[in-house]
């Protein structure tokens, strides 16, 4: 079992590295981007118009790519793009350009599964790095080999690879190793599972999953006494008779028993960054171009604080409360540690009614602070109302919790409520605040 | 015009079976062990790779051998015992997924065929070119291709085809034991974890109640399969003018007899068309033959070669 709330013990591998492992966070807009990257991403990964997985996402453009990366320069930080798509025939022609567009634009690297874009980017584009998607779920280190030999600098494992194979894998190849740390997850090896395909019409492979492994499905058993046909049976028609008359199905499970499902709990591994760090994970990769703003920015500020405190300090080093409560806030599913530290048995699926999504609402963004009057400017997010407790938080260590006093519009007139999306509002807070700062309140 | 004849490829759990598809008249068997190979019908040791390969051979048969399943790090030593141990026993192709696959071949048999199988990743020609210049010899088509796109990647592959024409199809792997799980969380732990594919699990989704999708688990973890089964024999004839090299039969989670009678069925159809093209017709009878063992719970389909697929 590998949930949460067993104390794990620390792994205790070698440590390969010295430097500091990069944080890579989802960005599925523009504005996921920058707050990504102010939260403190050292990278993003974003999805293009084409050969991405996530075709319901609002892509960026080439445009877009171009005014993501620009911001990212800012920071220091770097924007990938998925291309994690298994080609059909027709998706062939059009890859070059698109890798040129996308080098161009300025992309640090493309995330790529199928070996025919690999091989197309290193041609086309020799010096847009391109790293291994987890879609080829590589999880031993012969075929990591094999990958750096082909010219690619990093490889993201699958899912299943545990701690103590990639402390394997990092002995025998020198190579960026990337690893998902947090978020959702396939409990499929990925790319192997067409159920989409199948329910669905929908090719998952090519960006439209359906999630069809979170739906719920009844367990039976088939009691049929005859389903094996000897060849003699075979050679007389006896045989559609045993069939129909066999056919019995046993249910496995009670009525009053929760449904059979695939669905897993969320990884979530806020609890052992220094074992990720001390087994040499270069790369913390953070699931959910879908997710929202305050997601992304409540799962980044959380574990680029544990990873800064660790480096700075590995011998006095210690998890943080308020980090995993963060974490709590943004929390979609209940969580676990995937396959680092074990295989995922029964604990680690949601069998249960699946709760309401995250307890918090992002209320509102920080667009403005005045110092003398104390006056900050909000913009709204969701509905918000004098005499709410409202949380403050920003990059780093900022946060507190205030009750909101009386509000006032653009103009200075005083409003009842934050009714309207995206509209100033403003109120005194009890604390400094700037612009990215966000506001949360409980649902 | 005769025509050259397409392979009819069937995997095989045991020599018995691998002798009797082969009487029936399959050109060529699949078989191979779990630790190393994914969804087999049953599991055959090297001495019984041996036993196949020498009845094959004497009956212009071949033999594949699967080891396509995910590799760990535990299993890459043994590869290349295995592989050397495979080319002793007589195999005549390895099927791989993994590039470690790959390499631990070309280490240790170097003159052994491989065939690149990554199931439902292997969808387009280019990629299967590229393998192809790493070494193999053959793609094993993905089955979620349809007629178009199969046909269409024939012309431009360097390699040879594989397609499957009957049979059922996995639709979903896990490392996970998910039934396992399952029955823990209900407090019903299964004696002896005995959840493997002779117990006969299937699954029922809420609003397919006519479908019953076959789920069992092995040291591999857990397999989904389809709740259809292909059947491409009407238009077979259209997969032997595009010119694909070897047709699969597959006889996963089906008795002995039912491939037997489905090989036939085939062998036919294969051989009316090489012998004369032009006058080759589908005869209906033939469906018949195979209707008559189907399991009247699982619907004969022809799978994706006509579906339309979004995204």
């Amino acid at each position: 079992m590998s949930t949460l709330e067993h104390h794990k013990p620390k792994y205790t591998g070698k440590r390969y590295r010295l430097d500091k492992p990069e944080l890579l966070a989802p960005a599925g807009n523009l504005e996921k981007l920058k707050f990504a990257i102010h939260y403190g991403a050292d990278a993003v990964y974003i999805g293009g118009q084409k050969y991405g997985l996530r075709s319901n996402a609002d892509n960026f453009s080439f445009e877009e790519m171009r005014e993501g990366v620009e911001f990212a320069k800012k920071y220091g930080a770097k924007v990938f793009v998925a291309t994690n798509i298994y080609a059909h025939n027709e998706d062939l022609e059009g890859i070059e350009e698109y890798l040129r567009n996308l080098y161009e634009a300025g992309i640090s690297a493309i995330i790529a599964a199928d070996p025919i874009i690999v091989d197309t980017a290193k041609r086309v584009v020799p010096n847009l790095e391109v790293h291994l998607s987890t879609q080829q779920s590589t999880i031993n280190w012969q075929a990591v080999q094999y990958w750096k030999e082909e010219g690619l600098p990093r490889v993201v494992l699958g899912r299943e690879a545990s701690l103590e194979e990639i402390a394997e894998i990092k002995k025998h190849v020198d190579i960026e190793i990337e690893a998902f740390i947090h978020g959702a997850m396939c409990s499929s090896y990925s790319g192997r599972c067409v159920l989409s395909n199948h329910f669905t019409d929908r090719d998952s492979n090519r960006g439209g999953c359906c999630q069809s492994c979170r739906w719920k499905y009844d367990l039976f058993e088939d009691a049929r006494e005859q389903t094996w046909i000897s060849e003699e049976e075979a050679a007389e028609d006896r045989v559609l008779q045993q069939f129909q008359l066999g056919t019995t199905q046993v249910p496995l499970f009670a009525e009053e028993d929760n449904a059979f499902t695939m669905g897993s709990k969320d990884l979530c591994m806020i609890q052992n960054v220094p074992d990720l760090i001390d087994v040499g994970v270069d790369s913390f990769k953070i699931e959910g171009r879908m997710k929202s703003i305050h997601y992304v920015a409540t799962v980044v500020n959380a574990y680029r604080r544990a990873i800064d405190a660790y480096m700075a300090d590995p011998d006095n080093y210690v998890l943080k409360p308020e980090w995993v409560e963060e974490i709590n806030k943004a929390a979609n599913r209940p969580l676990n540690t995937g396959f680092f530290y074990d295989t995922p048995d029964h604990e680690d699926h949601i069998y249960e009614p699946e709760e309401k999504a995250a307890p918090y609402d992002f209320a509102g963004l920080v667009m403005a602070y005045d110092a003398e009057t104390g006056m900050a400017t909000v913009q709204q997010r969701n509905h918000f109302k004098p005499g709410q407790e409202v949380e403050f938080f920003g990059p780093g260590d900022t946060f507190f919790k205030q009750v909101v006093g009386t509000l006032y519009d653009e103009d200075g007139s005083e409003i009842d409520a934050a009714r309207h999306p995206l509209q100033l509002v403003k109120f005194k807070v009890d604390q400094p605040v700037q612009y990215f700062d966000m506001m949360r309140k409980k649902k | 015009m005769k025509a050259d004849k397409p392979e009819l490829l069937v995997p095989a759990g045991s020599v018995e079976e691998a002798v009797s598809f082969i009487k029936a008249g399959a050109d060529a068997v699949l078989v191979g062990e779990d630790k190393y190979g994914m969804r087999l019908p049953g599991e055959c040791s090297l001495d019984d790779i041996r036993r196949i390969a020498e009845f094959a051979h004497a009956h212009q048969a071949k033999v594949y051998v699967s080891i396509n399943n995910l590799v760990s790090n535990e299993l890459l030593a043994e590869l290349e015992p295995y592989i050397q141990g495979l080319q002793e026993a007589g195999a005549d192709a390895v099927q791989f997924g993994d590039p470690a696959v790959l390499r631990a071949a070309q280490k240790a048999a170097p003159e052994m065929a491989l065939h690149w199988n990554a199931e439902m990743t292997s969808t387009n020609y280019a990629t299967a070119n590229y393998w192809g210049s790493k070494g193999a010899s053959r793609v094993v088509a993905a089955r979620e291709l349809n007629m178009d796109e199969i046909t269409g990647m024939i012309p431009n592959l360097q390699i040879e085809a594989e397609v499957q024409v009957h049979g059922i199809t996995n639709i979903y792997h896990s490392k996970r034991a998910l039934v396992a799980s399952y029955m823990n969380h209900q407090g019903r732990p299964v004696e002896g974890n005995n959840l493997g594919k002779d117990r006969g699990l299937f699954l029922i989704e809420a609003e397919r109640q006519d479908e019953k999708y076959p789920i069992y688990e092995d040291a591999n973890g857990t397999h989904i399969m389809s709740s259809d089964d292909i059947c491409i024999l009407e238009d077979l004839h259209l997969l032997m003018e595009a010119g694909v090299h070897s047709f699969k039969i597959e006889s996963l989670l089906k008795p002995t007899a039912y491939t037997i009678a489905v090989i036939k069925v085939y062998r036919q159809a294969i051989d009316a068309y090489a012998a004369d093209p032009e006058c080759y017709a589908f005869q209906e009878s033939w469906m018949e033959q195979i209707r008559r063992l189907q399991d009247p719970e699982r619907e004969l389909s022809f799978g994706f070669y006509y579906k339309e697929q979004v995204y």
